[in-house]
C-alpha cells in the first residue's frame, strides 16, 4: 500500500497537545446551532483531553451535546469558540480541502447505523477510505482482505451488507474504521444496534485492534454495558463535561463486569 | 477506477432507478430521434420531384410559386423569352398537374401527371425499370413509377377483386377520359405527395389535360458552360419578369412552403420538445430520488474524506453511464425503426445532425437533472451521518 500523503503543515506541528502525549486537546469549546430564529447552545465551554493509546467515551442524556463534540473533534463541524487541537492540528487553521484530507488521513468513523454502501461488499467498503486516499482499487481491497481476518470475518469479503447480521456489519465497519491507519477513531452508538453479546465482541474488537499505543478512541454511547472498556468516561450534561470517571467498570452491573 | 468503481457499484446496486434512468433517457433520445429523422425524411422528399429532374440548372416559374407542386401556368411565349436570354444554352418546357384518372379495374383517382420536352425528352425520369426512355414517344404511352404500381395502383376491383394484380407493362389506364397505355415503369425518389405519378410527353400531357390546364407549369433551364448560374438567374428574371432558381433554392423555398404551411415542423417539433421535457423529468426525478435515498452514504463518504471534487466526479460518471446508456439505446431503437421503415412509403432519414442533436439534448438533460444532484451533495453536511 502507497503511504499516505501527509497534510500540508499551515502551523507548528510541534505543539503542546502531543508533547504532552494528548492526541486531543479542548479548550473551552463553545457551539450554538440556531433554529427557528432560536440560537441553541449544544457545548457551553467544553475542557477535553484524550491521551494518546487512551479510550474515551461520552455519556450522557439525549441532547446533551455528545454527538456534536465528536463532530467538532472530528473535523466535520466548525466550532464557534475555544480551542481545540487534534495531534496538534488546530482544524480553524485549516482550509477546507486541508480538513477533509485530515480526516481521510487521520479520523477513522464508526457509525451507530455502520452506513456501509449496500451495494459494494464488505471488502470493497472496507476499502473505501483507501480509495478516496488515491490507493490503487486491487491494492485497496487487497489490504481491505486482511482486516477481515483481523476483524474475524475473512471468509465474508465477497458478502454485501445485507448478506451479514447486524455484528457482522459493525465489525465490517471497523475494519473500514482502521484500514488506513487513522490515530483518532470515533465511534457513534457502535453498539446501540448490536444485542449485548454481540456488542462486547465489537467492543473487545475496538479495544484489542483498533486502540493503539499512538492512537485514541472517542466513543459516544448510551450502553451502560459497555462502559467498562473505557479508559475514562466523560459525563455530559446541557453542552458541558459534568463528571470524569478515571474507573469506569465501577458503573458496570456485576453481570457485564464479569462478561 | 477507485472511487470510480465505487460510483458505478453505487449506481448499479440500486438496479430499479438505474433501469428507470437508463429507460427515461432512452425514451426521450428515442423520441427526439425518431421524431427528428421522420421530419428530415419528410422535409427531404418535398425536394424529391426536383432532385429527378436533375438536367436543368435553372427552374423557371411564375414568380408567385410557392412550392414543387404549386405549377402556375406559363404562357408559351415565356419559353421563347427565356431561350433568348444571353447564357442560355437550351430551355424546355415541363408540365405537371393533377388530373383524373381511371384505371382498368374502374378506380378513379387523381394522378400527378408530368409532361415532358418532347424532342429532347429533358426532365424524364432518373431510372427506368422496365422500357426505355424514347418509349415515351410511342403513340398513348406514359410511365408509371414501379412502386407505385404495386401500391397505389394495384388492380383489386371487379375481374382483379378475387386476385389483384399491380399495373404492368401494356395495361391501358384513362387520364382525363383520354386512352393511354403503360410503356414503361421507372423509379422515382419517394415523394411528400402521395398521389401517384405518371410521366407522358409535354404535347401529350397538353392535348389531354383539361382546357384551364393546359399551359405550360416550368421552363427547365441548362446555363452555358462557363457561365456563372446566379448571373443567368438574374438576367432571366429581368427579361422575363419569371422566378428562376437554382434545383437547390427550389428545393428550399418547397420544403419551407410545406413545413409551415402544414404545421408539420410545429407538430413535429412539439414531439421532440415532449421527449426533452419527458425526458429531463424522468431523469431529474429518479436521480434526485438516488441521490436522496444515497444521501448518508455521501454523507459518510464526505465525513471521511472525500471532497467535493471527488463527489461531483462520481456522480459524473453516474450520470455519464446512464446518458451513454440511454442514449445508445435510444438510438439503436430508432435506427431499427429506420431499418422497418426503409421498405414503407414513410419518410426516415436520419442525417448525421439527428444522433449530434439528440446527444446534445440528452447531454443537457443530464446536465440539468444531474445539477439539483449535485448541488444537495455539495451543500451536504458529513454531520449528517451522526444522525439516527
Amino acid at each position: 500500500m502507497p503511504a499516505l500523503m501527509p497534510i500540508e503543515q499551515s502551523h507548528n506541528p510541534g505543539s503542546h497537545s502531543s508533547a504532552r502525549g494528548l492526541a486531543i486537546h479542548c479548550k473551552n469549546v463553545t457551539k450554538s446551532f440556531s433554529a427557528g430564529g432560536t440560537s441553541i447552545k449544544a457545548l457551553r465551554g467544553i475542557d477535553l483531553d484524550v491521551k494518546l493509546g487512551e479510550l474515551a467515551m461520552l455519556v450522557g442524556p439525549s441532547g446533551c451535546g455528545k454527538t456534536t463534540l465528536i463532530s467538532v473533534v472530528a473535523g466535520i463541524l466548525d466550532r464557534d469558540e475555544g480551542e481545540c487541537l487534534v495531534f496538534d492540528q488546530d482544524f480553524s487553521k485549516m482550509s477546507g480541502r486541508q480538513k477533509t484530507r485530515f480526516r481521510g488521513q487521520t479520523v477513522g468513523f464508526v457509525f451507530q447505523q455502520f452506513n456501509l454502501l449496500p451495494a459494494l461488499t464488505a471488502a470493497q467498503n472496507i476499502a473505501v477510505p483507501l480509495l478516496i486516499n488515491g490507493v490503487s482499487h486491487s491494492a485497496a481491497v487487497k489490504v481491505a482482505k486482511e482486516m477481515l481476518d483481523r476483524v474475524g470475518l475473512g471468509d465474508r469479503s465477497e458478502s454485501l451488507p445485507r448478506q451479514l447480521s447486524g455484528g457482522q456489519q459493525q465489525r465490517v465497519a471497523i475494519a473500514r474504521a482502521m484500514v488506513h491507519k487513522p490515530r483518532l477513531i470515533v465511534c457513534d452508538e457502535p453498539t446501540s444496534a448490536l444485542d449485548h453479546e454481540t456488542g462486547h465482541v465489537v467492543m473487545r474488537l475496538l479495544k484489542n485492534v483498533a486502540l493503539d499505543h499512538d492512537r485514541a478512541l472517542v466513543i459516544v454511547t448510551h450502553d451502560a454495558r459497555i462502559f467498562g472498556f473505557a479508559d475514562r468516561v466523560f459525563k455530559m450534561d446541557d453542552g458541558r463535561i459534568v463528571d470524569v470517571i478515571a474507573n469506569p467498570s465501577s458503573l458496570m452491573s456485576p453481570a457485564d463486569q464479569q462478561h | 477506477m477507485g472511487m470510480n468503481l465505487v460510483a458505478i457499484l453505487m449506481l448499479v446496486g440500486d438496479r430499479l432507478k438505474y433501469v428507470a434512468l437508463v429507460a427515461g433517457l432512452a425514451f426521450a433520445t428515442l423520441l427526439i430521434t425518431q421524431q427528428g429523422s421522420i421530419l428530415v425524411g419528410m422535409a427531404d422528399q418535398t425536394g424529391a420531384f426536383i432532385r429527378d429532374t436533375g438536367q436543368a440548372d435553372l427552374w423557371v416559374m411564375d414568380p408567385e410559386v410557392e412550392f414543387s407542386e404549386d405549377g402556375k401556368a406559363l404562357q408559351d411565349t415565356a419559353l421563347f423569352r427565356v431561350r433568348g436570354v444571353e447564357g442560355v444554352e437550351w430551355a424546355v418546357p415541363i408540365y405537371k398537374n393533377w388530373l383524373k384518372a381511371q384505371l382498368p379495374d374502374g378506380r378513379k383517382l387523381n394522378m400527378i401527371v408530368v409532361g415532358i420536352d418532347d424532342a429532347t425528352l429533358v426532365g424524364g425520369p432518373p431510372m427506368m425499370v422496365e422500357g426505355q426512355l424514347d418509349d415515351l414517344r410511342a403513340d398513348k404511352a406514359v410511365f408509371i413509377d414501379a412502386r407505385d404500381a404495386d401500391t397505389k395502383l394495384l388492380l383489386t376491383r371487379g375481374r382483379f377483386k378475387d386476385n389483384p394484380q399491380p399495373l404492368r407493362m401494356g395495361d391501358r389506364l384513362a387520364v382525363n377520359d383520354f386512352d393511354l397505355r403503360v410503356a414503361g415503369t421507372m423509379k422515382l425518389s419517394r415523394s411528400f405527395f402521395w398521389d401517384p405519378v405518371v410521366y407522358t410527353t409535354y404535347s401529350r400531357a397538353l392535348a389531354f389535360a383539361p382546357p384551364e390546364r393546359r399551359l405550360m407549369s416550368f421552363v427547365l433551364v441548362k446555363v452555358k458552360s462557363g457561365t456563372d448560374i446566379a448571373e443567368t438567374a438574374r438576367s432571366i428574371t429581368e427579361a422575363t419578369g419569371l422566378q428562376a432558381l437554382t434545383g437547390k433554392q427550389f428545393e428550399k423555398l418547397t420544403m419551407t412552403y410545406i413545413l409551415e404551411k402544414t404545421g408539420i415542423l410545429v407538430n413535429f417539433g412539439l414531439a421532440v420538445g415532449m421527449g426533452f421535457v419527458i425526458g429531463l423529468l424522468v431523469a431529474a426525478q429518479t436521480l434526485y430520488a438516488f441521490t436522496l435515498d444515497n444521501l448518508k452514504q455521501y454523507g459518510a463518504l464526505k465525513a471521511m474524506g472525500a471532497g467535493n471534487g471527488t463527489l461531483i466526479r462520481m456522480m459524473a460518471v453516474q450520470v455519464l453511464i446512464v446518458a451513454l446508456l440511454g442514449y445508445g439505446l435510444g438510438l439503436g431503437i430508432t435506427v431499427l425503426i429506420g431499418k422497418l421503415i426503409v421498405a414503407t412509403d414513410l419518410a426516415f432519414l436520419m442525417t448525421w445532425h439527428i444522433p449530434v442533436v439528440g446527444g446534445v439534448a440528452i447531454l443537457i438533460i443530464c446536465l440539468c437533472a444531474g445539477a439539483a444532484s449535485i448541488a444537495k451533495v455539495l451543500r451536504l453536511e458529513p454531520a449528517i451521518v451522526f444522525k439516527s
